[in-house]
């Protein structure tokens, strides 16, 4: 009965590696030594995905980020420094809501964290808003693109800083609809991300003055699109919308560049990293269109910044590594501004804050949902790229108030 | 109806694929009796090979396709002679755990090397484009990739039951005694039959490379499919991995289009079934182990 016996085989297996991928690693605490901070120091906990998918997009480069905002700190206020000691931990939450939890307690109670920073997939940065909120700690979000946590999940000690999907489908699907795309199809991975997104777009596609014809849910993750892509195609949409990201998203794009809808059928993407592009090579994607961030070849300002970045790291900078740059920065500002650690006082300073940085242009900590809002770019991948990394034409500034609308009404802070 | 045709064409283009890629999994299981875990692993680095050879030395889709599954073979053997080959006497178990923790071995180094978002890679010239019949469209490479898949499950096939290599291969493994008996090295069979079957996962890798993401985990959930295809048609056939590859394939493409969230799930339920109905797979035989 060998057959029988392998059969048995694969079953544990299974169960194996669903065992060792729950199991993960962390970093420790350490000593100091200042005044009027909680344990004479300032503790900078980077919660993200430092080996799974997101790990090039924001990973363990978010930490040489942060590590150049203490520096800027430094460098800017001197002797005069409330935070003279400033650590950084770092832990992987492999992308995983439970593991998510348990680091950022860890982080809060044993690390003495002040703030939790960058935490990218929706599960996880729920997870943590939770802890945050229990805990009374600070907690700003830049990697994951949930509207709950400005909306239905907000709370007092908790800041969306860089993007959510509603931003992306406003960017995105509304720009592209109002320029005549008005009939789309669209296919989404059906997990929490890709349905939120699904939804996104088609409000936003059906109130610019479109059509979803189809939506239609591929399992997650997939290796085969071919058929999904015909089904996609069927109906003759103007543009296919692809809500997928990371590996399901290239799969997408190299089998539609393959099909016969390439070339008749507008492509556009949901969710895009420049890491994306960098993956797939830039012809691939040419004439996508999707919304970004941040774009470090964008002005003079993020050039220098992201020159900076890449002496250290030999990489341009992601939208994140930036916004992790620009979160740790204004925190330390609203440190030294207060005098103190505390986070009661710090969420003050930082309500209601305008700021124009390398990351924010005409940012504001919006006090009614913690929307960090600022200006955010539709972007089109260039067809060649003049050097390494620089993939995408800024065609359009979409202003603030257009890209994040109304604070969220699902959001109570009290 | 031009849609279910397209459908069914589609399906039969992804079925070639996977035989093939589940063939060295068929072959390997069939000869040695080992489950080869590590299978998604060496198929992933076919493909990332593949991506590296044409990013350091220039090295094309078509060289590709002859060099890489070469220097799997060497990788196959390396294994084979550090590894596997001590725990063939045990249970099957224990080279199932050995081969899958090297894949999370081969994983981390790839993603320590070339990190996670993956490679790029293009579809070779001369394979772009589409054929179109009516309204029936089949991408080029598609097509290209199934044909190849099946001339060389073919070849395999008809070089291990019709050629004295083949006959000795398989009386080597079925009556190791007995085989010796008759003045055959058998230990010196086996290492080139593993390095075989890895080779092959290898070539899957650089069939998949123009038209898949090329990712350190790229084989971790395409193991599973091909798992599901080695059961259905039988471990260790390989006209079972080959049929049950075009059935796994046809089912996934039907799933997709009548109920697209269940398209995977349909494959496992197909599994579920034929090993109810008959446990050793439908080409699989009844053998006491």
């Amino acid at each position: 009965m060998r057959s029988r016996t392998v059969q048995g085989t694969v079953a544990i297996a299974a169960t194996a590696s669903l065992a060792l991928a729950a199991c993960g690693g962390a970093g420790g605490p350490q000593s100091g030594g200042s005044s009027k901070l909680t344990d004479d120091k300032l503790v900078i906990g980077l919660l993200n995905d430092q080996s799974g998918v997101y790990k090039d997009l924001s990973g363990p480069n978010s930490k040489v980020a942060i590590e150049m905002a203490i520096e800027d700190y430094k460098a800017k206020y001197g002797d005069k420094a409330v935070a003279k000691d400033i650590e950084v931990v770092t832990a992987d939450h492999q992308n995983k809501a439970d593991i998510a939890n348990s680091k950022a307690q860890e982080m809060y109670d044993r690390q003495k964290a002040d703030i939790i920073l960058d935490v990218p997939n929706s599960a996880a940065a729920l997870a943590v808003a939770t802890q945050a909120k229990n805990k009374k700690k600070l907690y700003i979000n830049i990697g994951a693109g949930t509207t709950a946590l400005t909306g239905a999940s907000c709370n007092k000690y908790t800041f969306h800083w860089a993007y959510n999907t509603s931003v992306l489908a406003r960017g995105t699907a509304g720009t592209i609809t109002k320029a005549g795309g008005k009939k789309w199809n669209i296919v989404y991975p059906d997990y929490a991300f890709g349905q939120d997104m699904n939804k996104s777009f088609t409000k936003e596609i059906t109130t610019a003055g479109g059509t979803v014809g189809q939506s239609i849910a591929s399992p997650f993750p997939s290796d085969n699109f071919a058929t999904f892509i015909t089904k996609a195609g069927e109906g003759d949409p103007d543009v296919i919308g692809s809500m997928h990201a990371g590996g399901d998203l290239i799969n997408f794009v190299k089998q539609f560049n393959q099909s016969s809808l390439k070339g008749k059928v507008q492509l556009a993407v949901g969710l895009m990293f420049i890491t994306d592009i960098h993956s797939l090579g830039v012809d691939q994607f040419a004439g996508t269109q999707f919304t970004d961030a941040w774009y470090w070849n964008f002005d003079a300002q993020n050039k220098k910044w992201a020159d900076r970045f890449k002496e250290k790291t030999n990489t341009r900078p992601s939208f994140a590594h930036a916004a992790n740059y620009s979160a740790a920065m204004n925190y330390l500002e609203a440190v030294q501004e207060a005098g103190t650690d505390d986070a009661d006082t710090i969420v003050g300073k930082l309500e209601g804050k305008k700021i124009n940085d390398v990351f924010l242009r005409n940012g504001e900590i919006r006090k009614a949902d913690h929307a960090v809002i600022h200006d955010v770019y539709l972007a089109k991948v260039k067809s060649s790229a003049p050097e390494e990394w620089d993939y995408e034409d800024i065609e359009k500034t979409i202003p603030a108030s257009e890209a994040y609308g109304e604070a969220n009404p699902a959001c109570s802070m009290s | 109806m031009s849609e279910f045709i397209q459908y069914t064409l589609q399906g039969l283009a992804a079925g070639g694929f996977y035989a093939l890629s589940a063939l060295g999994l068929a072959v390997i299981f069939g000869v040695l009796g080992v489950v080869n875990f590590s299978h998604g692993a060496c198929y992933m680095l076919g493909a990332v090979l593949s991506a590296v050879l044409l990013a350091e030395l220039n090295v094309g889709f078509w060289a590709a396709l002859v060099i890489v599954p070469i220097l799997m073979f060497g990788f196959g053997v390396l294994m084979e002679r550090l590894l596997v080959r001590w725990l063939l006497e045990l249970d099957p178990l224990y080279n199932f755990l050995l081969t899958f923790g090297l894949t999370l071995v081969i994983v981390e180094a790839v993603k320590q090397r070339y990190g996670v978002s993956g490679l790029p890679y293009q579809v070779p010239a001369g394979l772009g484009g589409q054929v179109s019949v009516g309204s029936v469209n089949l991408s080029v490479y598609a097509i290209f990739a199934c044909l190849f898949s099946v001339v060389v499950c073919v070849a395999v096939g008809l070089l291990l039951t019709k050629t004295r290599i083949g006959m000795i291969v398989r009386a080597a493994t079925e009556a190791p005694d007995r085989t010796r008996a008759l003045g055959i090295n058998v230990g010196l069979w086996v290492t080139p039959v593993f390095g075989f079957g890895i080779a092959l996962a290898g070539l899957a890798g650089v069939l998949a490379a123009p038209t898949r993401a090329i990712t350190a985990e790229m084989g971790s959930n395409f193991i599973i499919i091909l798992f599901a295809v080695v059961v259905i048609g039988g471990l260790g056939s390989i006209l079972g991995a080959v049929v049950a590859g075009f059935l796994v394939g046809l089912v996934e493409a039907y799933g997709i289009a009548y109920a697209p969230t269940y398209a995977q799930i349909v494959i496992f339920v197909l599994m579920a079934i034929v090993v109810l109905v008959r446990p050793s797979g439908l080409f699989g035989r009844e053998e006491v182990a």
